[in-house]
């Protein structure tokens, strides 16, 4: 169902970004990227608190006419965004947040690969699937 | 000889031989030895390859020019085919695959040349003919030393490339040289006899160009890269012909297959052993990597971390990438450490990438660690989870009690699987609820059945006699002692019945002997509701609808209507249509009734009371019938059904109908009265999900409709029995009610407890 998943180190820069293909990607991109400050702007607004009470999934960052932007931060700092059609309806906060889980889960598998150099592209064919699953299902 | 025609693959195949062959660059002949290797490589019997250098004329010439050597290979190819070996085969089989060397294309070994040369002395064949220069291949084995490589030597020896080998072959340097010589063969064959000339010469071109870089940076390695060469070329499964059209494994393979099938009784085994699956791993391989495991890690039972990994197959010098690969299919249970299995997985594939297999998406089966624990994978711990479920259906026909038992056992299965592999995957924990609805929809169809009271039941008391729901169904029934009969018994052994009489439905897909209750429906998948308030609601509803069609309007959850077509979904259905409905029913009515079945079946009985006594009897038993199946629609379903106003209003005017159809005599008075009772209680029931109180309700309505009992008298003995048995079924429907509601009960909790380990799971994420 998403159309853009993009994976932002701590450093905001890409780790890994892919949107589907029938689409501008460049585009796509440019939200992500302008999206990192509301994720920011989230963070330090929330961050007051301790950072364990702070929620991971970071909910609805922005709407545009055509999509919609969501955000999920780890707990370190690595940053999760998902660009989703607008004319997608029906997609609840619940499926939002499994997506996030399960990209969660597949980067925290990432990261268990003692031949993953934290801060390198993601490679893992593993996790191209399970965002590629996440993708498919726009259709 | 003359006039040998070679396809253009043929030609290229058999010139890059030729030159593999002519060490000495004099492009005309071939080197004796080289030749000898390559023909002992082409696993041929000895036989057979004396009447190859026959037949190509090399004995004649003494030499091997370069026609004599395109013969020779010629012939090879048709011997490996299985073609008996004839000078005219050489043009006359067409299609001839490319003969399949195992082991002889590298062109920097000479050393290997050399060991296999004196190989090939040892065999002594063609003594006249081939110099063999032991020295070099002395030199060789001088040269590099691997002392952990000892005890592969002596597998070495059943290299695939002959069972002559000698043992010279065994000093350390051997598998080095055999592992690169396999490697190439491996590489280079690998896809070749089958396919056309480009692939081959592509892969083979780098393998040699990668072996021969290879070779340097491999001598200087640590055994276990040659080993794994090694290990991986005699592993390779013959098997591979059968997937011809799979890449680089299968011709590996048949390669392989080949070379094995000419050799050792070991080699035999390991072709047999990995015949099955080209993935597999020999007992060899096996015991090399437990080898190479224990230098890391002493405990065979204890983890390599990954760090350590991570070293120890670099060294392998695979592409990082590759490597990362591997790592993802072999760490089975993601936790960032190898056990054994995952370790020997990881090694295999390494050994199998270096030797031009390429690496599949998903992990083969035969890689599949299997000695994991149950708590460590997801597919293990799902397995007993599986099985436990399986098992509960299996114990609920006979008695439900035993199958919540069991469904305790399993549930910390479950949990603790889903625990553990929560923490590492998200796909266990979900698998646990829908087992719950399963097991839910397990024990509701074994509830919901319910043939008779009067027929098998005397089966299991002791089951049921463990649950509460027998007391209180007991003591429901020793209230109707009055009719004389002891309910316990009948209904105890009616929820068994009953499950039975499910299970039995459900695996006959709905076609019940009787007009026992239909099949439940299939749990409706509601993900999102499996955990969320509604959880009850949509029990119940699915309990409702397990046991009776319900097609009461107001039950929005619809469950598709039971084959139990008997009647009983008929007018179910009708009933908030037409309130007439009544009219059809002498047979309706029953059903009807049953949303009401103590009641329903008191009118009934005040109006059979009232008239003829044999008619009424006989409508009865065939309300009871109907009334069985519905009545298991339990009463919490039908009361919930009942709920609705406008059941309740069929109800009424349904007890009133078959009272005015019969005969209206007797009173019509009791009748109806009980029938309002019956329905404010449930209407007092219908706010409340609660089956329980339904039961209540049900029971109340069943006292209450006591009291008409007694007036019937006259009429009697009939009267009574029927009374009796309509008691009975109350009884059982009580029970079965009780029953489930447990069940329902429990699955909540589990469901609950399964909420509160994911949640569990999910905060230590919360301190990074």
């Amino acid at each position: 169902m998403a159309v853009c998943v993009a994976v932002i180190a701590k450093e905001n820069y890409p780790l890994y970004i892919r949107s589907a293909p029938t689409e501008n990607e460049l585009k796509f991109h440019y939200m992500v990227h302008t999206s990192l400050d509301v994720v920011d702007e989230k963070i330090s607004a929330m961050g007051k608190a301790l950072v364990d009470q702070r929620e991971l999934y970071l909910g609805l960052l922005y709407p545009t006419e055509d999509y919609k932007v969501y955000g999920y931060v780890t707990n370190s700092k690595v940053k999760f965004v998902m660009v989703v059609d607008s004319s997608n309806t029906a997609l609840r906060d619940n499926e939002i947040r499994s997506m996030f889980r399960k990209l969660h889960n597949s980067y925290t598998d990432v990261m268990c690969n003692p031949f993953y150099n934290p801060g390198d592209r993601i490679q893992s064919r593993a996790f191209d699937s399970m965002v590629t699953s996440m993708m498919i299902q726009v259709c | 000889m003359e006039g040998l025609t070679l396809s253009d693959a043929e030609q290229k195949y058999y010139s890059d031989l030729f030159s593999y062959c002519d060490i000495e660059s004099t492009k005309k002949v071939a080197a004796n030895g080289r030749v000898l290797e390559l023909f002992r490589a082409a696993q041929l019997p000895n036989d057979v390859v004396l009447q190859i250098m026959e037949l190509c004329g090399a004995t004649r010439l003494g030499y091997f020019g370069r026609s004599q050597f395109y013969i020779a290979l010629k012939l090879v190819a048709v011997a490996q085919s299985g073609f008996p070996l004839r000078v005219e085969s050489i043009n006359t089989v067409k299609d001839l695959p490319l003969p399949r060397f195992v082991a002889s294309k590298n062109e920097q070994e000479s050393r290997h040349a050399a060991s296999y040369s004196s190989d090939s002395e040892n065999q002594g064949s063609y003594s006249g003919v081939i110099p063999p220069p032991p020295g070099r291949g002395q030199v060789k084995k001088g040269s590099v030393s691997h002392d952990p490589v000892q005890p592969r030597t002596s597998a070495d020896q059943q290299e695939p490339a002959s069972p002559v080998v000698s043992p010279q072959q065994s000093p350390p340097t051997s598998p080095h040289t055999w592992r690169k010589h396999n490697r190439h063969p491996s590489g280079g064959n690998s896809e070749r006899p089958l396919t056309g000339p480009g692939p081959f010469w592509s892969p083979f071109g780098e393998a040699q160009s990668g072996s021969s870089a290879g070779d340097a940076v491999w001598s200087g390695h640590s055994p276990p890269p040659p080993q794994e060469n090694w290990v991986s070329f005699a592993d390779t499964p013959p098997t591979s012909t059968l997937l011809t059209m799979h890449p680089a494994s299968v011709q590996d393979q048949t390669t392989v297959r080949t070379v094995a099938s000419a050799t050792t009784a070991n080699e035999i085994r390991r072709q047999s052993s990995s015949y099955d699956d080209p993935w597999k791993i020999t007992d060899e391989q096996r015991q090399y990597y437990v080898n190479q495991f224990k230098t890391i890690q002493p405990d065979l039972n204890g983890f390599i971390p990954g760090s350590a990994a991570k070293e120890f197959f670099t060294k392998s010098k695979l592409p990082i990438l590759e490597l990362s690969h591997i790592w993802e299919l072999s760490d089975f249970d993601k936790d960032g450490a190898l056990t054994l299995d995952e370790f020997c997985a990881a090694f295999h594939l390494v050994v199998a990438r270096k030797n031009g297999y390429d690496l599949p998406e998903k992990l083969p089966e035969s890689l599949m660690p299997k000695l994991i624990d149950l708590e460590d994978s997801a597919d293990v711990g799902d397995q007993p989870g599986e099985v436990g479920y399986s098992g509960s259906p299996a114990e609920a026909p006979p008695s439900k009690s035993p199958s919540m038992p069991s469904l305790n056992q399993t549930w910390p299965e479950l949990n603790q699987s889903s625990e553990d592999t929560a923490i590492v995957h998200p796909v266990p924990i979900r698998m646990t609820p829908s087992k719950i609805h399963m097991q839910e929809m397990e024990l509701k169809r074994t509830g919901s059945d319910h043939t008779n009271p009067t027929s098998p039941l005397l089966v299991k008391t002791s089951d049921l006699s463990e649950e509460s729901k027998i007391n209180s169904s007991v003591k429901f029934a020793s209230g109707n002692t009055v009719d004389g009969y002891s309910s316990s018994d009948s209904f105890t052994s009616d929820p068994e019945q009953l499950g039975n009489n499910v299970t039995h439905q459900r695996s006959h897909s709905g076609t019940s002997p009787d007009n026992t209750a239909p099949p439940p429906p299939p749990p409706r998948p509601q993900p999102s509701h499996s955990r969320s308030s509604s959880l009850d609601m949509n029990r119940t509803f699915a309990v409702t609808t397990g046991q009776q069609q319900a097609g009461v309007v107001a039950h929005p959850p619809a469950v598709p209507p039971r084959p139990q077509p008997s009647q009983a979904p008929g007018p179910v259905v009708h009933r908030p249509v037409d309130a007439d409905g009544l009219i059809t029913h002498t047979s309706t009515s029953p059903q009807q009734i049953p949303e009401q079945p103590n009641f329903a079946d008191f009118s009934q009985f005040e109006v059979f009371a009232a008239s003829n006594v044999n008619e009424e009897q006989e409508d009865e038993a065939e309300k009871h019938a109907e009334v069985l199946p519905v009545e298991k629609a339990s009463d919490p379903a039908s009361s919930l059904r009942v709920a609705k106003t406008d059941s309740k209003i069929e109800e009424k005017t349904a007890a009133s109908a078959p009272a005015n159809v019969s005969k209206g005599t007797t009173p019509l008075a009791p009748p109806p009265k009980p029938v309002r009772r019956r329905l404010k209680s449930e209407d007092e029931l219908r706010p409340e999900v609660d089956e329980h109180t339904q039961k209540t309700g049900v029971l109340a309505a069943v006292l209450a409709s006591q009291p008409s009992i007694p007036r019937s008298v006259g009429k009697d003995k009939k009267a009574i029995q029927a009374s009796i048995r309509r008691n009975k079924e109350t009884n059982t429907v009580l029970a079965r009610l009780n029953s489930e509601l447990q069940q329902q009960l429990k699955d909540v909790l589990e469901e609950r407890i399964s909420l509160e380990v994911q949640l569990e799971q999910l905060r230590p994420f919360s301190h990074l």
